[in-house]
């Protein structure tokens, strides 16, 4: 439900970046979203569609990057790429770890085009 | 044409939330964050606690709810200074939506600032507000599987309260396996089971409040 949150802010970001290009139109967004970040992305799709209307990124799709949950485990000195939602080490099984990635939720990129 | 943008999505709400935190910290104020579904038992809780403390701390509440201001009203019959806001069908509260609120209050007289966000268990979690600790309370009737089911909220708590132990009997619900599951969700949660019904497990919570408080103070 909070996704019309997220896309509000997004939309508001996206509205400041594309300002220098005046009279130009975002046709995409790239997103990259954790995989423990609680977005659903066709909720944030929907949400999006509708508060864009009328402005400078409607019709914009949202290209949505999943990024995988990565542990450091301080026994193991290594990073691992985990399933979750369990914060364990697949190796020693232990809880000595610690997020590297998995709660983004960022714009990483957005694609213009010229009005004219 | 492509254009690098590289930001966090919500960092507008981060930097207002931050603003909040420092001015906490200049107060000393304690700030928690309270989150939960429906029904868990916010508002039960905090009328306990305010209760329980009122001889001893200065507390000031900040009510989040979607339309109403039921809540608040219970709480202000215990005399201390409350504070309503409603998010006008927004299912959390946001950094923006506490800093309105912030000039209602004499934060120079205020040792723990409580604010109860709506109920829900998921949209909460993603926006902090500038509190110290999000704690998060559940109830035995909400089921044993949530940590599987929500797990991010059980990651950005600092700590757990499993309310209704009064009604374990009643239910089927493994408090070994909750416990454990919460535990593997996020590794650094503290856990007390309460009941705001028959005063069971609440001495463990005033403890564990009146430490952050002090500690926050010194
Ligand atoms: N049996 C039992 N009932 C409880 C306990 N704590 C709260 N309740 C009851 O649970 C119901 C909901 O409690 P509230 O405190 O209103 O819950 P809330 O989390 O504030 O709910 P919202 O503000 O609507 O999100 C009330 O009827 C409480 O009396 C408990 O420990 N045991
Ligand atoms: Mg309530
Ligand atoms: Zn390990």
């Amino acid at each position: 439900m909070h996704e019309l949150a997220i896309a509000q802010s997004l939309l508001k970001i996206v509205e400041q970046e594309a300002l220098p290009f005046r009279g130009a139109r975002v046709t995409r967004i790239k997103l990259r979203i954790g995989k423990l970040s609680a977005v659903v992305p066709d909720a944030l799709r929907f949400a999006f569609e509708v508060i864009s209307q009328g402005g400078i990124a409607e019709g914009a799709s949202l290209e949505i990057e999943e990024v995988p949950l990565r542990l450091r485990c301080h026994q193991c000195k290594e990073v691992f790429v985990v399933e979750g939602p369990f914060l364990i080490c697949p190796h020693c099984e232990g809880l000595d770890v610690e997020m590297v990635s998995g709660r983004e939720l960022e714009i990483k990129s957005m694609e213009i085009e010229d009005g004219n | 044409m492509e254009i690098k943008v590289i930001k966090n999505i919500l960092e507008a709400n981060e930097v207002i939330a931050s603003q909040n935190k420092r001015l906490f910290e200049d107060k000393g104020v304690y700030v928690v964050n309270l989150m939960g579904s429906p029904g868990a038992g916010k508002t039960t809780l905090l009328e306990k606690t305010v209760k329980h403390l009122i001889d001893k701390k200065r507390i000031a509440v900040i009510e989040g709810d979607i339309a109403t201001s039921r809540d608040a009203e219970k709480i202000a019959a215990h005399g201390v200074p409350t504070l309503q806001i409603n998010t006008g069908g927004a299912c959390h509260l946001d950094g923006n939506m506490v800093r309105g609120g912030l000039k209602e209050f004499n934060f120079e007289n205020i040792d723990l600032l409580f604010v109860e966000n709506v109920g829900n268990l998921v949209c909460p979690a993603e926006f902090r507000i500038g509190e110290d600790d999000k704690v998060m309370i559940i109830s035995a009737t909400e089921g044993d599987d949530k940590p599987l089911k929500y797990p991010l909220m059980f990651q950005v708590s600092s700590l757990l309260l499993l309310n209704k132990v009064d009604l374990l009997p009643y239910i089927d619900f493994d408090l070994e396996r909750f416990r454990n599951d919460a535990i593997r969700v996020n590794p650094r949660l503290e856990i007390l089971t309460i009941s705001c019904r028959t005063g069971e497990g609440l001495d463990n919570w005033y403890r564990w409040l009146e430490e952050k408080i002090n500690r926050k103070r010194d």
